[in-house]
């Protein structure tokens, strides 16, 4: 075996960078899809759920009370767009791209290029299944902060170490 | 410190890591319907604890799992048994660290009777179910539902403190078998940490084997060392290293005092700080540079301090590279629990002065007595002063002594470097309680943002 895989304390996943989070509070790379949630520009009491999925780019977008986005139809919408946006931002273009199996040439590409060649191979729309489990996913990790802290020692999280390193 | 000892090869220790290692390799295809060339990890494991009390059970296990007709009990027993082989692992390094230092040998802690009541039975026998589930289907065969079913386990754990430790150690593990999937498209496997967490979260899902240990209470003065941080997408801990001296004249102990807290995974940085500080004095201590003085603060059997801000007071100043030099030499170690003897939880202050510094490829090592040790500054928080480059300049150094992948490791807790005929500390921890840093105010501005955010989307979206 590998150093690598002999290691007990190796981090398998970076942590996330840090970002502004008032346009898109939640990303993440989950579900073989790239998702998240958008603070909708007129209404603070509204987001939308966005979503594309890896390989096949199928997109979907709707607000957390299951109405189609307007601007999804047969395209990327912009809550799509700034997902794309701040899913880099995150995660850096590099780990997106490679999620999210898209072919890029470049060698450092930006989420506006990641974001054109998926929207050029014309994907389809998926349905919004999956929005209520995203907008739960994200409920849940909101639900977070209301967890109390402790003084009482966990151990375990010494296979947790920091690290500098991120996505 | 007698660094020179720290290359010399421990009696034991390739054989038993050989056993783990083959039991850890069986783990990645899955142990539904074992392999011929599955087996002799299993066997191999068994025959590892053969002298050892567990023997006729684990030589069951291992042979009703190689037989593809494994129950959970089964499945309990190769992970004690793993478990037992590298708390044995732990104990010849740390006897070997203990010469290194030659600090005095803690003396065998008696751990008081658990305290076994059926609390939350039924969430425990859905995690082993789960971790039963995922052993069987192995590294290779994980997918999203599958991992998926830790989350309602997880859930349902985090708002209760006794659960805490098993729901964020399944959080932890359940978001980077997320990340990996599907399994059979994984290109390798980190092995030895899988099967690490894999068999700790299944016996913590034993009765009593997450209590707390015997608790004592400490009156006296603590000098803080410096902090290390560990976190993951979802939570945090920030452990403070640092010698009590009890007030009634005692022996000098070195001690832990930690915080930890769920968090969302956009919350990083000094962020983490900001999560954790409220609920800590020590942690402002620390960045000013102060003692506290503690009286009657409860302490494990482990050397745990169970912070009660009531329970302490801000002190004198303290330097910790001063009481690296005068305080550490002196300070006895508690022993380690049972459960918690594993390589990983090697975590020993040290103080190294005179050294060299190499840095290459694969990072600094400091040569210390005709050593390399190579020096982890991956583990330095990074809302912090304490930059790879000024570990590179340093002329001394108090850290943490681990162990991992088969070397010793340096984690930089503080270091002095001369600037301009000067001596200046400077510590990882130094923003911990706060900072007048320029970047570290940059980055305190970010995170309160983005908590700012989360907390008003929460208070929005959550209550619905």
């Amino acid at each position: 075996m590998s150093v690598w895989e002999k290691s007990s304390t190796v981090r398998v996943v970076p942590s996330a960078r840090p970002r502004k989070l008032a346009k898109v509070p939640f990303v993440e790379l989950a579900d073989g899809r790239l998702q998240g949630v958008v603070s909708s520009g007129s209404d603070i009491g509204r987001v939308y759920v966005s979503s594309v999925e890896a390989g096949t780019y199928a997109f979907a977008c709707s607000t957390n009370n299951n109405r189609p986005c307007g601007g999804a139809r047969g395209m990327f919408c912009n809550h799509i767009r700034a997902l794309v946006g701040e899913a880099v931002l995150q995660y850096g273009a590099e780990r997106v791209a490679r999620y999210l199996k898209v072919e890029v040439d470049a060698a450092e590409p930006d989420a506006q290029t990641l974001t054109d060649v998926m929207a050029a191979t014309r994907p389809a729309a998926a349905g919004s299944s999956a929005a209520a489990r995203v907008f739960s996913r994200f409920l849940r990790q909101l639900a977070y902060l209301e967890l109390a802290p402790s003084t009482a020692p966990v151990p375990e999280m010494q296979w947790f170490p920091t690290t500098r390193a991120v996505a | 410190m007698r660094a020179d000892l720290l290359s010399d090869a421990v009696d034991g220790l390739d054989e038993a890591l050989a056993a783990v290692d083959g039991f850890d390799e069986a783990l990645v295809a899955g142990l539904l319907r074992p392999q011929p060339g599955q087996t002799g990890g299993l066997t191999g494991l068994a025959d590892a604890v053969a002298g050892t009390p567990l023997a006729a059970r684990v030589a069951e296990a291992a042979d009703r799992t190689a037989a593809g007709a494994a129950g959970e009990d089964h499945f309990v027993a190769l992970a004690a048994a793993r478990t037992a082989l590298l708390g044995s692992v732990h104990d010849a390094l740390t006897a070997r660290v203990d010469e290194v230092t030659g600090r005095p040998r803690a003396e065998e802690a008696t751990v008081a009777a658990a305290n076994d009541n059926e609390h939350a039975a039924n969430l425990y026998a859905a995690a082993r179910s789960w971790l039963c589930d995922l052993v069987r289907a192995g590294w290779q065969g994980i997918d999203h539902e599958l991992v998926g079913g830790a989350a309602p386990v997880v859930s349902a754990m985090l708002p209760d403190p006794a659960l805490r430790r098993l729901a964020t150690l399944l959080d932890g593990f359940a978001a980077e078998l997320a990340a990996s999937c599907p399994g059979v498209t994984l290109e390798r496997v980190p092995v030895r940490r899988w099967a690490d967490l894999w068999s700790r979260a299944l016996l913590l899902t034993l009765p009593g084997a997450a209590r707390a240990s015997a608790v004592a209470e400490a009156t006296g003065r603590l000098l803080p060392l410096g902090v290390d941080v560990q976190e993951h997408a979802t939570a945090v801990q920030a452990q403070v290293h640092a010698v009590f001296e009890p007030a009634d004249g005692g022996t000098p102990r070195l001690v832990r005092a930690s915080v930890s807290a769920p968090k969302p995974d956009t919350v990083v940085g000094a962020g983490l700080w900001q999560l954790l500080r409220p609920h800590m004095s020590l942690l402002e201590a620390v960045s000013e540079g102060r003692a506290m003085d503690l009286d009657a603060m409860p302490v494990t059997a482990e050397g745990d301090l169970v912070w009660d801000d009531a329970r302490a007071r801000g002190g004198e100043p303290a330097e910790a590279l001063a009481t690296a030099r005068v305080a550490l030499p002196t300070a006895a170690a508690f022993a380690v629990a049972p459960l918690d003897r594993h390589p990983a939880r090697i975590a020993v202050p040290v103080l190294l002065e005179g050294y060299g510094v190499e840095e290459g490829d694969d990072g600094i090592v400091f040569r210390v007595a005709g050593y390399r040790l190579a020096v982890d500054t991956g583990r330095v928080p990074a809302a912090g002063p304490l930059s790879p480059e000024v570990v590179a300049a340093s002329g001394a150094c108090v850290g943490l002594l681990r162990w991992d992948a088969g070397e010793f490791l340096l984690q930089p807790l503080a270091v002095e470097r001369t600037v301009r005929k000067k001596t200046v500390a400077v510590h990882a921890g130094a923003w911990a309680g706060g900072t007048t840093d320029k970047a570290g105010i940059r980055a305190e501005k970010a995170a309160t943002d983005a908590v700012g955010v989360l907390r008003e989307r929460a208070g929005r979206l959550l209550r619905k």
